[in-house]
């Protein structure tokens, strides 16, 4: 439905967009006692670090293969052989995950050989999962190299069920959930408690909630991440009753999974607004064969309710979307919804998701485009990232910060927008930034018949 | 790309002590144990501050997509600096060898939209193992759209941060330095003499508690490389009278290269603490030899010092004797110990990683020959001395910050990303205010203790 436009211009002024190694590393943190390994230059790790750091204002695990000018040059295979090794003799983790970066893809890597080569080479290891995946970051965005790599974890350590003998519905409460990249701790906490709400025990793949929720643990230190996904779970899955996978760059990890274990698959998009929550109750109630809990009807009438008192703000407002696609539908779904127009949206690469978003155009670009467009479409709110803050303040309209980095508040890691609850709360945030700017005032009118005090009588105009 | 023989002209620096022996700071990373940024990292760190130039990241998304409009540093004015601006480059670019027409376009696109007065182009990994000639590109963009391209040719795998610093001093001597003369001075009451500083980077602002001194003091600060700085200041560093380094020896090459080639003297100073401030003003009248400037810098000094002095009293009594555990990484152990030694406080250990062996040298003399300095800043290290020095706070760089706070350990961030400047006389007072906030907050009480009923089955236990 949405017009793609290509990116046209040869400089990159503000990026949006956020690179594959950073999306994989974020897939992998999601898996207890789990270490990415970008295979690249130090530096490649040391910026996503920094910018995980930010975000989530917690230690982050993230290695290097440390890729310097003979490796780069010569080959770097014992770069990656070594790399594996030392980490999986330092932290001992259960998982290991080699990312490529743009550096070692050009010259020409091939990281699965050098898996193959470290088993070889290091059997003492074979308990420590290790999984290899191309991330490039001249191609992609964080969308693509966190579904990229959960796709291959799932790959790699889900066990076929002809082999390990799974069957489906043998843990007939145990729901296996890919979540996107667009999910934050708290909307998984959030999630986990709907599904509880309808007997069923969520498996979340991968588990943020669990490992970067911003917990205080008694632990003074860890190498790896505490808590996510255990990947004693991932043996489970073929058992599980469905699969519910959110987020349509999930498509192909839902897919693999599915071929593996034959669980049957529900696809949601996104969980932001009414309708797309109906269809997850919907959902849930086809697997559970329970009814919707009446805490969620509550819910359900409450977002309703919010709708109404919204829709004077909302309605008509002109706003500017800047995501990566599943965020992106989900804003455009959830606005739509209360009657606002999304009259700017850009995102940062193109996925098979864009040209099916309800929207006229989608612009494949920077915040330079961003803020260009927003001018040309005057626009009245911008929802973004923290980079977007700056570009809000520019053209002096309100922001709702969402995405990824948001380093400029605190929390933002936690915040909760799905559900009816989410939702609500999120159109409720939308209302209030705009409450006192979204209508035009009427200019004061003063006539020069009036018999108002003389203090307030004014100079009559010229013309 | 840069042969390995340049790297090593790089990385032999007359003026740094780590010449004389191993060079611990420069040396080889370990795959999967390894910790910090490359050279692009430290080129960009070095010259981003430099305001109103276009500093274009030549190489795909990652390089500046997770770094830009990230840094402390403060401008007084224009703001292009905090444009993240790149050629983001595709795997197209890259197979079909388009990645320097790209490249070329860009600068017209930046110089066309932003009318910088000179581009900054930075040479990322990808772009230099694929063989594209930046230099060539710079120049012949230099000619075409007018506006100076200076080509840092700063790949990552070049090596570590502290190379890129030196990388980006080397491209301003080469390219930058020299390529203007000062504006003319009006008349003054006193006799004006022109200053440089070498790697003052005015985190969070804090040069300018500095400044207003210096211009007291009748010294035209021609550049701060490269805090608040522009293009055109840049050009005229070549006739100060004398140059200060400030932050480590990250460009000491600049300093010596100057010294060489216009025979700028140079000596290496510190803002941080009220010893070293002073130090840091004598250190320029000295070198100048006015005797005019040396009793005018003499006043100011008793002047401020009586007066932060008196300002600091209430805070001594409240951080007096307070144990620090310092880990430092760009700013100069030694320069901060004095600091906290004018407070009272004691430093149980200091990082020296980066230090040079005169660092290490000056450590010992302010905190005697037995000192701890840390080698191994991993983490797991950091906390074991915390725990056996009995340190009550750590002061470190960003990237330590949550490891000490997961331990439940006051922490205070001293690196370029920090947000409160602490640099001359009135710095002290933010940073004894933080010193204080952090570690006389009553939050490491509520997060120590159990909860209540872990307390009782505790005593019941």
């Amino acid at each position: 439905m949405a017009d793609v436009i290509k990116r046209n211009k040869a400089l990159s002024v503000n990026p949006l967009k956020a690179s594959q190694p950073i999306g994989g590393s974020l897939a992998t943190l999601g898996f207890n006692r789990a270490m990415p390994l970008l295979h690249g230059s130090q530096g490649c790790t040391a910026f996503a670090k920094v910018f995980f750091v930010r975000h989530f204002r917690e230690p982050i695990p993230l290695q290097s293969t440390a890729m310097d000018q003979a490796s780069s040059v010569l080959g770097a295979d014992e770069n990656v052989v070594e790399g594996i090794r030392a980490i999986a003799e330092k932290s001992k983790p259960d998982l290991i995950t080699i990312l490529t970066t743009g550096l070692a893809e050009t010259q020409g890597a091939d990281v699965h050989r050098n898996v193959r080569e470290f088993r070889a080479a290091y059997p003492e290891f074979a308990d420590i999962a290790v999984v290899a995946v191309n991330t490039p970051d001249f191609t992609g965005s964080v969308e693509t190299g966190y579904a990229a790599t959960l796709t291959e974890i799932i790959r790699a350590l889900v066990p076929d069920a002809k082999t390990a003998g799974t069957e489906v519905g043998r843990r007939p409460r145990q729901v296996n959930v890919l979540v996107s990249y667009m999910l934050t701790s708290g909307d998984l906490e959030v999630l986990q408690l709907i599904f509880e709400q309808f007997g069923l025990r969520p498996v979340f793949i991968p588990n943020l909630a669990d490992s970067l929720d911003g917990c205080l643990t008694d632990e003074d230190f860890s190498p790896v991440t505490i808590g996510g996904t255990p990947l004693s779970e991932l043996a489970t899955l073929g058992d599980a009753i469905a699969t519910v996978v959110i987020g349509a760059s999930l498509h192909t990890a839902a897919q693999v999974l599915e071929e593996k274990t034959g669980v049957p698959t529900y696809q949601l998009n996104h969980l932001y607004g009414l309708k797309a929550n109906d269809a997850l109750m919907s959902a849930l109630m086809t697997i559970s064969g329970n009814h919707v809990p009446e805490r969620l009807e509550r819910q359900r009438a409450q977002l309703q309710d919010a709708l109404l008192d919204t829709h004077f703000m909302l309605g008509q407002l002109r706003v500017t979307l800047a995501a990566d696609g599943d965020l992106l539908a989900a804003f455009v779904d959830l606005l739509q919804e209360t009657g606002a127009e999304v009259v700017t949206a850009v995102t940062s690469c193109n996925v098979p998701l864009l040209s099916h978003i309800p929207v006229a155009s989608i612009k494949i670009g920077d915040l330079e485009d961003m803020e260009k467009l927003s001018v040309d479409n005057k626009v009245q709110l911008i929802i973004g990232n923290s980079h977007a803050v700056i570009s809000a303040e520019r053209l002096n309209v309100p922001i709702l910060r969402a995405g990824f980095p948001l380093y400029d508040v605190i929390g933002g890691y936690a915040k909760t927008w799905i559900g009816y609850a989410g939702s609500r709360q999120t159109l409720f945030d939308l209302a209030n930034l705009v409450i006192n700017h979204a209508h035009e005032e009427i200019p004061i009118y003063h006539s020069r018949y009036a018999q108002k005090p003389a203090n307030e009588t004014v100079a009559p105009s010229c013309h | 790309m840069k042969s390995n023989k340049d790297i090593a002209e790089l990385l032999d620096e007359p003026a740094c002590e780590h010449n004389k022996k191993e060079k611990s700071g420069c040396a080889k990373p370990k795959p999967g144990a390894s910790a910090g940024g490359c050279a692009f990292d430290g080129a960009q760190i070095a010259l981003l501050p430099i305001a109103d130039v276009a500093h274009i990241v030549h190489g795909p998304i990652a390089c500046a997509g997770s770094s830009w409009d990230n840094r402390g540093t403060r401008s007084s004015g224009a703001d292009l600096y905090r444009y993240g601006m790149t050629t983001d480059l595709t795997e197209q670019d890259i197979i079909m060898g388009r990645s320097e027409k790209r490249l070329f376009h860009a600068i017209k696109q930046a110089v066309d939209d932003y009318a910088p007065p000179a581009v900054f182009v930075y040479n990322t990994c990808v772009p230099a193992l694929i063989g594209d000639d930046l230099n060539a590109v710079c120049k012949s963009a230099t000619e075409k759209w007018g506006v100076p391209v200076v080509p840092i040719d700063s790949a990552g795998f070049y090596g570590t941060k502290n190379l890129g610093n030196r990388i980006a001093g080397d491209a301003m001597v080469k390219h930058v330095i020299g390529t203007r003369d000062p504006d003319p001075l009006p008349e003054f009451d006193i006799k004006i003499h022109d200053v440089n500083l070498i790697g003052e980077y005015n985190i969070a602002g804090e040069f300018w508690h500095v400044l207003p001194l210096l211009d007291e003091l009748g010294l035209r600060v021609l550049c701060t490389l490269s805090g608040d700085a522009r293009f055109r200041e840049v050009q005229t560093m070549h006739k100060a009278e004398v140059n200060m380094m400030v932050c480590s020896k990250a460009m000491v090459n600049v300093a010596r290269l100057l010294q060489k080639t216009y025979g700028t003297p140079w000596f290496e100073g510190s803002f941080y603490g009220i010893t070293d401030t002073s130090e840091a003003l004598r250190g320029f009248a000295n070198a100048i030899g006015d005797d005019d400037l040396i009793a005018r810098a003499e006043a100011i000094i008793a002047r401020e010092e009586a007066k932060i002095r008196a300002a600091l009293k209430p805070w001594q009594a409240r951080l007096k004797g307070k144990r620090v555990l310092l880990f430092t990484g760009g700013v100069k152990s030694w320069s901060v110990i004095s600091a906290l030694q004018d407070l009272g406080m004691v430093v149980v250990a200091t990082g020296t990683k980066k230090s040079t062996e005169e660092d290490k040298a000056r450590i010992r003399e302010l905190m005697g020959e037995d000192t701890v300095m840390i080698e191994d800043g991993s983490p797991k290290a950091l906390l074991k001395i915390v725990a056996d020095y009995k340190a009550d706070i750590l002061i470190a760089g960003g990237r330590n910050m949550y490891t000490a706070l997961k331990a439940k350990i006051p922490f205070l961030d001293i690196n370029q990303e920090r947000e409160f400047g602490y640099e001359g006389y009135q710095g002290m007072l933010e940073l004894v205010r933080q010193l204080a906030l952090t570690i006389e907050s009553p939050v490491w009480q509520l997060v120590r203790d159990p909860a209540p009923w872990k307390q009782v089955e505790v005593s019941h236990g």
